[in-house]
């Protein structure tokens, strides 16, 4: 991986209006968006947990959290919660409707994703086309998608669980739900790691979600 | 650190400490950012110029207002909360407050009055028996904390609609305000007031209410986070002007609906 990157470095000053769009607009400007709304989210979600622990040996340390105490981190909470939906909504619906999402993420095939996994941890997967994504990145997008849903869900049904209260059931009432809700942070936090270390491994990917190109 | 006393029967006395303590407001910890973490994601979030701890404050006042808006449009006055069966009760039931259950109000229950003002006909205050002699109705209800955790209990008194009625309040005011014995104190709005869960509670799983759980009378609002339960309740205004709260006034969103 590392030396792909080294590879693709020289690239980089390469004019930024040439080649094709990976990226069109609305996918950057929502992307950074969801960053933002992402960051604020996890941070006060992290203060919020330590109000409460789900387990004995995690607490999150006060410097990852935002808030400085509960009251302020639901503040923060339910406000970037707007940007995260309003976003997401947009995001989702401009993915189904330009068929972005079918010509990305279509198809996941096991093998494909296990031969590209493999590829990838030998350092031979190639990034010379950024607008096709491999197996591994269709699963890994796909699921962040999925989680995102879940988180949604899953918090507005902690939110509302008497005016929502069949979705709090969907999730097997409220206290489980609060399970599904940190594990689907979990996955999400675990996506973030290996999207931003890859990000930074693969410079020009970091440049198109800038640029476009 | 005050000396533990005897626990009421039922009440894990590790538990009323722990809980205690972990509410207390501190001052240190009054001020929402800290540091740099938050200090870069609000200069886009909130748009403002001047980057400081009371403009980010008041611009997330704000978007808590508008969230009280849109809880009190999904508010519904006939969606009833959950109920379970009795094996469902949480026990013991945990003790929460920012004080231990030492410094929790003792009232003597025979001299005791709730006093009624504000936009209410008959103002006459009400002793424990005259409202224990009312109809009583039962709920076994899930408290939700703030913090996360939550609880079942099982809760007996007067429907609070009832009681409105009742004293002759005028139902189109805004809001029921709690005064409470230790100083807390709780603003409502009337759907919330109206709903038919919303209790006067006089007892807890059908014995009178322990100290613990707010005696003489604890208000049991199943559709409200559980700092919206006063416990201790020594007066009730029918008013049109919000009165907030202990913890509202300290930046806890308002309606705080479930």
């Amino acid at each position: 991986m590392s030396t792909e990157a080294a590879s693709h470095s020289a690239r980089l000053h390469a004019p930024a209006t040439s080649g094709p769009v990976i990226h069109p607009r609305w996918v950057r400007i929502t992307h950074w968006i969801n960053a933002l709304a992402m960051f604020v989210m996890i941070g006060s979600g992290w203060q919020i947990y330590d109000a409460s622990p789900l387990f004995d040996f995690l607490n999150f340390p006060p410097a990852l959290a935002l808030g400085g105490w509960l009251a302020g981190a639901l503040l923060w909470h339910f406000a970037a919660m707007w940007l995260l939906v309003i976003n997401g909504v947009v995001y989702v619906t401009l993915g189904f409707a330009t068929g972005r999402f079918r010509r990305k993420l279509l198809p996941i095939w096991p093998r494909a994703v296990l031969s590209d996994f493999f590829a990838a941890l030998r350092g031979r997967l190639s990034h010379d086309d950024l607008t096709v994504y491999n197996s591994v990145q269709r699963l890994l997008y796909a699921g962040v998608l999925m989680a995102g849903v879940v988180i949604v869900l899953s918090g507005l049904s902690i939110w509302k669980p008497v005016q929502f209260k069949y979705l709090t059931v969907l999730f097997g009432g409220y206290d489980i739900a609060r399970y599904v809700h940190f594990f689907a942070m979990t996955a999400i936090v675990a996506f973030l790691t290996i999207h931003v270390v890859l990000a930074l491994l693969v410079p020009k990917s970091l440049r198109a979600i800038i640029l476009g190109r | 650190m005050p000396q533990k006393r005897k626990a009421p029967p039922g009440v894990d006395a590790k538990l009323l400490i722990k809980d205690a303590a972990k509410l207390l407001p501190q001052p240190s910890r009054r001020l929402f950012l800290r540091g740099a973490f938050s200090l870069g994601s609000l200069a886009m979030l909130t748009g403002c110029d001047i980057i400081d701890g009371p403009t980010a404050e008041n611009a997330l006042r704000v978007v808590s207002r508008f969230n009280d808006w849109v809880q009190a449009l999904l508010f519904s006055a006939t969606t009833l909360a959950p109920e379970f069966p009795e094996s469902a009760i949480t026990r013991p039931f945990p003790f929460n407050a920012y004080y231990s259950l030492d410094e929790a109000p003792d009232i003597d229950g025979d001299n005791y009055r709730l006093e009624i003002g504000g936009l209410v006909d008959n103002k006459k205050p009400w002793t424990l028996a005259e409202l224990n002699g009312l109809t009583q109705v039962s709920q076994i209800t899930r408290l939700v904390c703030v913090e996360g955790w939550s609880a079942i209990g099982s809760w007996q008194g007067v429907r609070l609609s009832d009681f409105l009625k009742l004293i002759g309040a005028d139902l189109s005011a805004k809001y029921v305000w709690f005064q409470c014995a230790e100083g807390y104190s709780n603003t409502i709005d009337m759907p919330t007031a109206l709903h038919p869960q919303t209790q006067l509670a006089l007892k807890f799983d059908h014995q009178t209410l322990p100290t613990a759980y707010g005696f003489p009378i604890k208000i049991r609002i199943p559709t409200k986070l559980g700092f919206k339960n006063p416990k201790y309740v020594t007066a009730l205004w029918v008013q049109n002007n919000d009165a907030g709260g202990y913890w509202e006034n300290q930046g806890y969103n308002w309606f705080s609906g479930l």
